[in-house]
């Protein structure tokens, strides 16, 4: 009560003006606010994408080697020829895989951890779940392609269960195969699943987190058996916590070059493409155009995603 | 009323028998454990075909939980529970005859009014037609009619609740097991449906197992209401049996209200040196009273307090020295509200008093 009558001076009534100033002029008080996070955003963020898509209609000259900077759709026309398409389709194949296997492993856990888990057991496993992720991202990648070499963990194991020759089997398939698994997509394959799936639980976990025990109840109660509760009710209300953790996962994939790189074949994939060609080979507007891809692709992607019913819930 | 059965008695088993094959839902010494929680502690109850039955009870009396058992989302510790003369003790919910309306009414809330409402029909694998003409039956039993596209949070606190009614009734269960479903809607609407709710089990002449905390509910709707208290129970009978036979100073208390006298207390008063109740409505309170008329037990004392609601005027009246009886007398336009610290006289009647059983 005394504390208003009393007459503020300096560094108190400075900062009381300055609250009274805000408090009238809400609109300023947005600004300030937002200030920060829109020119981080609109002009860093986005203006370097729409420099990126812009650089993507320039063409490089095929005697030379310099950027015309002309438009032209001829460098989109270069992304459409078997070798560039080729990139294209492995890499979103790889990322659907990818995305897939993730979903299966961690619809389970993302289950038991929302329904079934106390409080404490529940940190144990947010923490064994994001444990990986304090961890240099590089070094669990190598360790990957030690346990994957030919004199790895893993064919030490099946030559000690007595099955090397499955192994020599799974690789002797053609083009996910290989002289090793490191060397092979299956590999590359184990190893984004490894290095993506906390992306893809976490997601999960929170939507089913967020449906009410009481629905499970009803519908078991209504005459659901435990198959049509999962299909009718938890599936539904889980999915857009699948389509989340899917965006990660499949994005991630599709632009990373540094897994590629270390595990799998010399055939590239659209991140290792991109890298190619805005570095050794001088060739931005096709590494503009290439990283293009994953955008429409992520663009096509969500579009179905909506299609499908999956932000209803939002 | 209360049926407490041993098991393992050849006798009792066959009595037993014979008593679930007449009635709609049994509890025979049923307890839930939650780790070292008793939850229901040796809870037996047979509840009649027909009949409307409440589990009245304050939060954390076991009433909820002795409910979900029979709807089957929680197994017994111990006891065995019968539902139209089978034993489903360990049998599943979705193999159960028995409809549960709920609390949060649990609306599926990616479905529609008309999809919520055929949901037991559609994983039973019913006909389209079949469904959608028992969708619109149910829909027009509740009132609900031209909602069917509508999305639960679309509707409000009211029409969920019919949406809810509709779908646990849609497969005309024998037993119909309301967990507080009334208890978000607001004082008006909640009179209003107490009214329907009662109204439609007459007309559908099916079992209803009414769980609440709200003793005026469970007194104007119910046929018979058990009072729980820490897991277990009571007191089982109707409404009137109980209100005016209460057999403990909990249920004294918790149905209706009461003045609860000590044995010294009651004594002091000329009555038998027992634990008493004394409904406040049934003291008579005069500003001048003779204290002469036969039949009636007379004292004196001090108006404390005193508050007006309307339809009657709730008073304190210190007797003695820490014994204070709530007094309420309805508002008449003959009489004159007493002042606060003014001498007044109170009687009532010997059969009035009832004596208890146990604090």
């Amino acid at each position: 009560m005394t504390d208003i009558t009393v007459a503020a001076t300096g560094w108190p009534r400075m900062r009381r003006k300055l609250s009274d100033g805000l408090f009238q002029h809400p609109v300023l008080f947005l600004l300030l606010l937002l200030a920060p996070p829109l020119i981080w955003l609109g002009i860093i963020y986005l203006g370097s994408l729409f420099a990126l898509l812009a650089q993507s209609f320039f063409y490089i000259d095929e005697f030379s080697g310099v950027v015309v900077r002309e438009f032209s759709l001829r460098t989109f026309a270069e992304l459409f020829t078997p070798a560039n398409m080729d990139i294209v389709v492995r890499t979103v194949v790889m990322a659907a895989t990818v995305t897939v296997a993730a979903a299966v492993i961690a619809f389970p856990l993302a289950y038991y951890m929302s329904h079934y888990t106390g409080p404490g057991m529940k940190a144990v496993f947010y923490l064994a779940v994001m444990l990986p992720l304090w961890s240099s991202y590089l070094v669990r990648v190598y360790a990957w392609k030690l346990i994957l070499a030919h004199e790895g963990i893993i064919s030490w194991f099946f030559a000690r269960l007595g099955l090397s020759g499955l192994l020599d089997g799974i690789l002797a398939i053609p083009i996910i195969g290989g002289a090793s698994l490191s060397v092979s997509y299956i590999g590359m394959f184990l190893v984004f699943l490894y290095i993506w799936l906390p992306f893809m639980i976490l997601p999960i976990q929170a939507a089913i987190e967020r449906i009410p025990r009481s629905l499970l109840d009803a519908s078991a109660d209504l005459g659901g058996h435990p198959g049509q509760t999962f299909r009718k009710i938890v599936l539904p209300l889980a999915f857009p916590g699948v389509v989340a953790g899917s965006i990660f996962t499949f994005s991630l994939t599709l632009g990373d070059y540094i897994i590629p790189g270390i595990i799998g074949s010399s055939r590239l994939v659209i991140g290792q493409a991109v890298y190619i060609h805005q570095g050794t080979a001088g060739n931005i507007p096709l590494a503009a155009a290439f990283s293009i891809v994953p955008i429409a692709i992520m663009a096509i992607y969500l579009t179905i995603a909506r299609r499908l019913g999956a932000f209803d819930a939002l | 009323m209360r049926t407490v059965l041993p098991l393992g008695d050849e006798l009792h088993r066959g009595a037993w028998r014979a008593l679930v094959l007449s009635t709609a839902v049994a509890l025979d010494g049923v307890s839930q454990h939650f780790g070292s929680v008793v939850a229901v502690d040796d809870v037996s109850l047979t509840v009649e075909s027909g009949e409307f039955f409440s589990l009245l009870g304050p939060s954390g009396s076991g009433k909820t939980t002795c409910l979900r058992m029979i709807a089957g989302f929680d197994l017994p510790t111990r006891g065995r529970i019968v539902i139209g003369g089978e034993d489903v003790t360990s049998i599943p919910p979705y193999r159960r005859t028995v409809n549960t309306v709920f609390q949060d009414y649990a609306l599926f809330p990616h479905m529609s009014v008309a999809e919520n409402v055929a949901y037991p029909l559609m994983v039973r694998g019913s006909d389209k037609r079949t469904r959608v003409q028992r969708t619109n039956e149910m829909l027009e039993l509740v009132q609900l009619s031209g909602l069917e596209n509508r999305r639960p949070g679309a509707l409000s606190g009211g029409q969920r609740q019919r949406v809810a009614l509709a779908r646990a009734l849609i497969n005309a269960p024998p037993v119909l097991l309301l967990d507080e479903p009334l208890g978000a809607l607001d004082l008006k609407l909640r009179q209003q449906m107490q009214i329907e709710l009662k109204a439609l089990q007459r007309q559908l002449g099916i079992t209803f197992i009414y769980v609440t905390h709200d003793q005026e509910e469970a007194l104007s709707m119910s046929d018979r209401l058990a009072v729980f208290r820490e897991g277990r129970i009571e007191q089982v009978g109707s409404p009137q049996s109980v209100y005016d036979t209460p057999r403990t100073a909990f249920v004294a208390g918790f149905v209706g209200s009461a003045n609860i006298l000590t044995g010294e207390q009651a004594e002091a008063l000329g009555l038998s040196p027992v634990t008493t109740a004394l409904r406040p409505e049934k003291i008579h309170l005069q500003i001048n009273g003779d204290g002469s008329q036969k039949g009636l037990v007379h004292c004196q004392g001090r108006l404390v307090g005193r508050q007006f609601l309307g339809i009657n005027t709730r008073f304190e009246v210190e007797i003695s020295q820490g014994l204070v009886l709530d007094v309420i007398r309805q508002n008449t336009l003959d009489q004159i509200l007493p002042e606060p610290e003014q001498q007044v006289t109170l009687s009532w009647r010997v059969e009035d008093v009832r004596m208890l059983e146990h604090i």
